[in-house]
């Protein structure tokens, strides 16, 4: 079972100020924190446990700059064989589709039998790359994916539905799937791991070898902006003791 | 004349609120562009459905196959992308759901249509030339907004979040019209065998007057006891956002939103939940809410009625005492 598994690096926004950069199309991004996307550390995992068990090879690829290579590296620790970063000036500026196609040129000559994404990216959270990417490779797929049983070239696939329904279905390899989180227990790796990881050589990819001229977007961010605010809370003002004891007066009587 | 098209869902004899939120949005986007709108059921034995929407669009497109008794993405996208190879609508939307997700993306691909996902607003505007369609996306989950455009085309998908447009009744009297299937059975590389249902645990949180729902900002599965404590002290249900049931801290029952439970207390008390949409829908309908989060920016106070902006550690434990103190005395 060759897995290849794609990987964004992406900032934790949740606890942290977003603010929105001079160009007013991006954000700030210089004191903000970056990790492996959410969904894509459960499909890195799913991966690697289809590994253990199945034999074969996880193949990581992700589309971005420099600073990814810490991400591929610590999926290396934990398990990957082989890492691909695709990185160019001309894909500075993306989409989900253009991403889709990049990834698609760097992985259509390998040998696989499943690819893995996340079922969303906590940044853009477009849940897009993954059909789109299954697509233009013209494999099956299924997105929301809580469960993977592979038996004899089908998988019997979990879907989580709304409000908790679970849809099973058999899906043909080659195929596709989004993971969603919750799907596994993502490992930590090992020091020793990390330390062997930190020598291993990361792939870089650029349009050239991809053969890409250059990418064409189909949709483009004109501006970005606080979201309005139809109603606020009323804030609680004063230390722990005195909020805890307006909260509490609310509470009760209310 | 400009057509719009919207996808109407069913599953198990159920349209859900999203799907009439679509019908309701493509055809005002429709008169406005004095265009004509079409809604699409695909499915088996959906007249009953057909005759339900007729009000709510100028023509009702119906595919009615065995193969499509259950919504498969692979087998919907085969048939409309033949409807909409054949139609050439200005605008196709489909609801950004379970279904959505599956769908939408790769069907715009296959047909090399733009496509914008998760949208929470929809204008075309009027430039003189060309209609320029213009979107609403929330990306770094509900912390900003973006406007969204697309490339010069004639065609164009977009999914839609659910509950972004609000739903009101059509006084249409659409043409119901039977569309042939370019296929017979479902294609053999997804075949659908089964529903589960969600697990019944021992307390239900959508009867609680009170409940006491805790997020990440909790950081350790030690820290827990802190809100059950809480909890207790208003008599009321601990429950959660997904984090926590993916980390297996809580049952998957405890979970409120989209793929959770839907709950209505008389009292939400949000601790160190950020305010994910998927998290909102769950409760945005609760009498009263109080957020407490460090970050004063969490979506989450957008939705709540009381706030407190600080570390949730150092404010639980006394707001547990203080409830304590007060219901003594
Ligand atoms: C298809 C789909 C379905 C989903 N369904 C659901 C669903 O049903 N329910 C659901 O909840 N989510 C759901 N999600 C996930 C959702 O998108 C969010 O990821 C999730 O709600 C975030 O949970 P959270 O707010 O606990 O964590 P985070 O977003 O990480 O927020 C943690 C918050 O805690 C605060 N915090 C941290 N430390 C402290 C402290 N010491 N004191 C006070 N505050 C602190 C932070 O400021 C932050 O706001 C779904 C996602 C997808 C893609
Ligand atoms: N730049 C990228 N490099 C590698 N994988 C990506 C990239 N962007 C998105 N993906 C994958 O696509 C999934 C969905 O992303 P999105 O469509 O942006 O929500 C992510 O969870 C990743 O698995």
């Amino acid at each position: 079972m060759n897995i290849i598994v794609c990987i964004k690096r992406v900032p934790d926004t949740a606890d942290a100020a977003v603010n929105i950069d001079s160009s007013g199309k991006d954000i700030v991004k210089d004191r903000l924190t970056f990790d492996i996307n959410e969904s894509d550390n459960y499909a890195l995992e799913e991966a690697i446990l289809l590994k253990e068990k199945l034999g074969g090879t996880v193949t990581i690829v992700s589309v971005g700059p420099p600073e990814c290579e810490d991400t591929l590296r610590m999926g290396l620790a934990k398990g990957a064989d082989t890492a691909i970063r695709i990185t160019d000036e001309r894909f500075t500026e993306t989409d989900g589709f253009a991403i889709a196609e990049i990834i698609k040129s760097a992985i259509k000559d390998l040998d696989f039998d499943l690819v893995l994404t996340g079922c969303i990216a906590t940044d853009d959270g477009a849940s897009q790359v993954g059909p789109t990417l299954a697509e233009l490779m013209d494999i099956p797929h299924a997105t929301l994916v809580t469960k993977i049983d592979v038996n004899n070239g089908v998988v019997r696939v979990h879907k989580e539905l709304e409000g908790g329904l679970t849809e099973v279905f058999d899906i043909k390899l080659p195929a596709l799937f989004a993971i969603q989180t919750g799907i596994n227990e993502p490992r930590y790796a090992s020091l020793i791991a990390i330390r062997r990881a930190a020598a291993k050589e990361i792939k870089v990819l650029g349009a050239g070898e991809l053969g890409i001229e250059e990418v064409s977007l189909k949709t483009k961010v004109e501006s970005l902006f606080r979201p309005p605010v139809a109603k606020h809370a009323e804030i609680l003002q004063g230390t722990p003791d005195e909020v805890s004891t307006k909260l509490a007066q609310i509470l009760l009587s209310s | 004349m400009k057509k719009i098209f919207s996808l109407v869902e069913h599953r198990r004899g159920e349209i859900p609120d999203v799907s009439y939120e679509l019908l309701t949005k493509g055809r005002e986007l429709a008169k406005q562009e004095n265009g004509e709108f079409t809604a699409l059921v695909l499915g088996h034995n959906v007249k009953e459905f057909a005759e339900k929407i007729k009000k709510e669009a100028d023509r009702v497109f119906v595919v009615d196959k065995e193969f499509l008794k259950e919504p498969n993405a692979e087998a919907y996208q085969i048939v409309l992308s033949d409807i909409l190879k054949k139609e050439s609508p200005f605008l196709t939307l489909i609801g950004h759901t379970a279904l959505g997700m599956d769908l939408a993306s790769s069907l715009a691909t296959s047909l090399n249509i733009p496509i914008a996902t998760d949208c929470v607003g929809i204008d075309i505007e009027d430039t003189g030339k060309m209609p320029v369609l213009l979107v609403t996306r929330q990306p770094y989950n509900g912390k900003l907004n973006a406007k969204v455009s697309f490339a010069a085309g004639s065609q164009f998908m977009i999914t839609v979040r659910q509950g972004a447009f609000t739903s009101e009744q059509g006084n249409l009297s659409g043409k119901i019209i039977d569309i042939a299937s370019p296929i017979e059975k479902e294609p053999d590389y997804r075949k659908f065998i089964e529903y589960i249902e969600a697990v019944v645990g021992a307390v239900d949180i959508t009867q609680a007057e009170v409940v006491v729902a805790v997020g990440r900002g909790i950081k350790e599965k030690e820290n827990m006891s802190l809100i059950e404590e809480l909890a207790n002290s208003l008599g009321g249900v601990v429950a959660c956002s997904r984090p926590i049931v993916d980390a297996d801290w809580l049952p998957k029952d405890r979970q409120v939103g989209s793929s959770g439970k839907i709950v209505k207390p008389k009292l939400y008390i949000a601790i160190g939940i950020s305010g994910a949409f998927q998290h909102i829908m769950g409760m945005k309908n609760a009498d009263t809410i109080v957020a407490i989060n460090k970050d004063p920016n969490a979506p989450i106070f957008n939705e709540a009625d009381y706030g407190i902006v600080d570390d949730l550690f150092k404010v639980v434990p006394v707001l547990k005492n203080k409830i304590k103190e007060l219901k003594a005395s």
